[in-house]
């Protein structure tokens, strides 16, 4: 599938550490926060990938990475075959053209002293672009796509709503017709109406110009909305990653199993006769992350091994990658999740899962 | 569950037309207008809606946090028996902390950033009861360890900052629990954390209402959440509730369109995937010009089925079926009809 479409995003081994500074008057550098470390993503045309994970998951570094507004410690970025990573702020100019994004906060990403038309426009303006008619049009044009009425070119940010901000910020984002939108949390500051709106139009966009999304959110509805493949990462890494149909029926990762069941769902005859795996405790500092398997201090599957022994992300069925040592199936779970019927018979089942044989794991992977 | 005054024997809890308006450069802004709902002993009820539909509002005038310098306030509020609009500023006092407490979305708002914990908690127990220093520490400590907080003997001298979010949420809510208060108001109390800690302190806020039976009031946007928790539900909009009825009857049959639309706006993971979700249109009201007829009207689907009521009149909440009140100008066989055909959708149907 992904060998046909043309790759937009393709992130390998990517690393992103923060220093960690030592009070008083000369601060030195006494450690580090891995805040991403070593994920690989790749993104198809037209396709859309969600990112998710909790606070301190790293996916919001991940995605400031990728379109170095964070300068990554390591590993490559390819923005539509070109790779970036060494390139000087001034060299990225040229890749905004084609990968742009939308933040999760409208209000504090858009300039409160331009007009909207102002912003809108300062992509063509930035890159030098002289759109046919004239930029004006090409603004009006872009607004009334978004669901903006054109009329209000000349207001402010603080004259919208936020779900009205948020189209702002999503026709200056489209302006260049880019390939690849990275779009953090985009939904995740509006109220519901509002987010099914937003959601539907980002939708729609990607049908018609066939743009590729790397969508970052931590709910996990929402994600499973938008999104053809899925990724979850955890305090630095990607623990799984699959098509959505295979995220949401038949994940492995203890957990994925553990988000899963965290969400409650809108019905309270399902919700309320459902039994959930209630993780304990909270993430462990990215400073002093556990040894190992990263997930292990909060996993009802770990044992010794977990602790010494970082578990690779392994292709255990085609296009499905675990990185456990003990992946578990829904139906092994010890407490069983209930899982939606309709959403099961939706998922083509991929071959090599049913059965359980999960591959024994090898010898440890450098 | 009667949002009418009940002459003799009120439930434990009774909000009976309840106002609050701020008055503005712009004009008056009805936050709250004409709120009544009751809750019985124990039980849950949750306050839905989305910004602006006043549901905070109507928690902190439960709570009298509503100031009285800048906002209107009417109406009557009646906990077990006792008047609490008009209540002299120190008796109200009292009561906050003792009989009522509340927890909020950010744990930062209730804790102190100079204080140790334990201090904090220790001073709310001896601001309403007469114990002794260590026996109130000692009080904290079995508390801490009851809403889940290992190794309470450490975190008791922690400053809330050296706290997880997850944390500070359970040290509040110790804190807010720790009087053992007959009605407890929780305003958005798992929307700043994770899923999997929201699955923890929801499990912790029940656990303690069944040992202690406290009575909760739920203040949220989320409909997952209220389906985990809720006995009954009131869902708010443009300062009104719209729609009232117990939880399991609003999710099976929902009748107020806008009840509808949210249901039909928010992604879900039991159900089949739709090609597009289906969002109410438009954008909820400014408070401060309310449309003339139905608050709901301009993003309604239906009202054009109203014969022109919800453009000129407002609907009252009308008891639709019993105990499940309905603010809505379509009759009745019209709403239901309209609720089977969007939840037959919903469930993955044909249209």
């Amino acid at each position: 599938m992904t060998t046909e479409t043309k790759q937009i995003l393709n992130v390998s081994d990517l690393r992103t550490y923060f220093p960690v500074k030592s009070r008083g008057i000369i601060p030195r550098t006494v450690g580090q926060v891995k805040a991403v470390d070593g994920i690989d993503l790749k993104i198809g045309a037209g396709e859309t990938l969600g990112l998710v994970g909790e606070s301190g998951s790293g996916k919001t570094t991940a995605a400031r990475s990728i379109l170095m507004l964070v300068r990554p410690t390591d590993g490559t970025i390819e923005i539509d075959g070109e790779e970036i990573t060494h390139l000087s702020a001034r060299e990225l100019t040229p890749v905004r053209r084609k990968a742009q994004m939308i933040f999760q906060d409208p209000y504090n990403a858009l300039n409160p002293r331009h007009t909207v038309g102002g912003i809108i426009s300062a992509p063509f303006k930035v890159q030098g672009v002289d759109p046919p008619g004239g930029i004006r049009k090409a603004v009006l044009e872009l607004m009334e796509r978004v669901g903006l009425n054109p009329e209000h070119y000349n207001r402010y940010p603080n004259e919208f709503s936020g779900g009205q901000r948020q189209r702002i910020g999503i026709a200056r984002a489209i302006t260049l017709q880019p390939k690849l939108i990275v779009c953090d949390e985009p939904v995740s500051a509006l109220d519901v109406s509002i987010q099914a709106q937003i959601l539907n139009l980002l939708r729609d966009l990607q049908r018609e110009f066939g743009i590729a999304y790397l969508f970052v959110a931590h709910d996990l509805a929402v994600v499973r909305q938008i999104s053809h493949r899925v990724s979850v990462m955890y305090l630095g890494h990607i623990v799984e990653s699959t098509s959505r149909e295979v995220m949401y029926s038949a994940p492995l990762h203890p957990y994925t199993h553990s988000l899963l069941s965290a969400v409650p769902i809108p019905d309270p005859k399902r919700q309320r006769h459902r039994t959930r795996i209630m993780l304990q405790g909270d993430l462990p500092s990215p400073i002093d992350p556990p040894s190992g398997c990263v997930f292990r201090t909060r996993c009802f599957q770990a044992q010794e091994r977990c602790a010494v022994e970082v578990p690779p992300l392994r292709e255990l069925a085609p296009g499905h990658h675990v990185a456990c040592h003990f992946p578990i199936a829904v139906e092994d779970l010890p407490e069983r999740i209930e899982i939606d019927a309709a959403a099961l018979e939706e998922a083509p089942v991929p071959q090599g899962v049913p059965g359980v044989t999960f591959q024994e794991p090898g010898p440890p992977h450098a | 569950m009667i949002p009418v005054s009940a002459p003799v024997e009120r439930p434990f809890l009774t909000v009976d037309d309840l106002a609050v308006a701020f008055p503005t450069e712009d004009g008056l802004v009805r936050a709250v207008d004409g709120v009544s709902l009751s809750v019985e002993k124990g039980r849950t009820l949750a306050i839905v809606g989305e910004s602006g539909s006043g549901k905070s509002v109507t928690a902190q005038a439960i709570m009298g946090l509503v100031d009285k310098k800048a906002a209107q306030v009417s109406g009557e509020i009646w906990l077990d028996g006792q008047e609490l609009i008009g209540l002299p500023q120190d008796e109200m006092q009292a009561l906050m902390g003792s009989e009522i407490a509340m927890i909020f979305q950010d744990p930062m708002s209730s804790l102190h950033p100079f204080y140790r914990i334990g201090d904090q908690i220790v001073e709310a127990i001896r601001a309403h009861r007469s114990v002794g220093r260590a026996a109130a520490r000692q009080e904290v400590l079995e508390m801490l360890r009851h809403v889940g907080i290992p190794a309470p003997e450490r975190r008791i001298d922690a400053y809330p900052h050296q706290l997880s979010g997850g944390m500070r949420q359970r040290v509040m809510i110790a804190m807010a629990l720790i009087n053992s208060p007959a009605l407890l108001i929780a305003d958005e109390p798992t929307t700043a954390l994770d899923v999997t800690v929201q699955a923890q302190i929801l499990e912790l806020i029940q656990r303690l209402q069944g040992e202690f039976g406290t009575t909760v009031i739920l203040i949220t946007h989320d409909l997952g959440i209220v389906a985990d928790v809720a006995d009954e539900v009131a869902v708010m909009y443009g300062g009104r509730i719209v729609e009232l009825a117990s939880a399991a009857e609003l999710y099976t049959q929902p009748e107020m369109p806008y009840t509808l639309g949210l249901l039909s706006s928010v992604p879900r993971m039991d159900q089949k995937l739709p090609e597009r979700l289906d969002p109410i249109r438009g954008n909820p009201p400014s408070p401060i010009s309310l449309p003339k007829g139905c608050v709901f009207e301009p993003r309604c689907n239906y009202s054009d089925r109203t014969g022109g009521a919800s453009q000129t009149t407002r609907p009252e909440l009308l008891e639709s079926r019993p105990d499940h009140f309905v603010r809505c100008h379509l009759p009745a066989e019209e709403r239901q009809r309209i609720s089977k055909e969007v939840l037959r959708v919903l469930d993955g149907g044909a249209p």
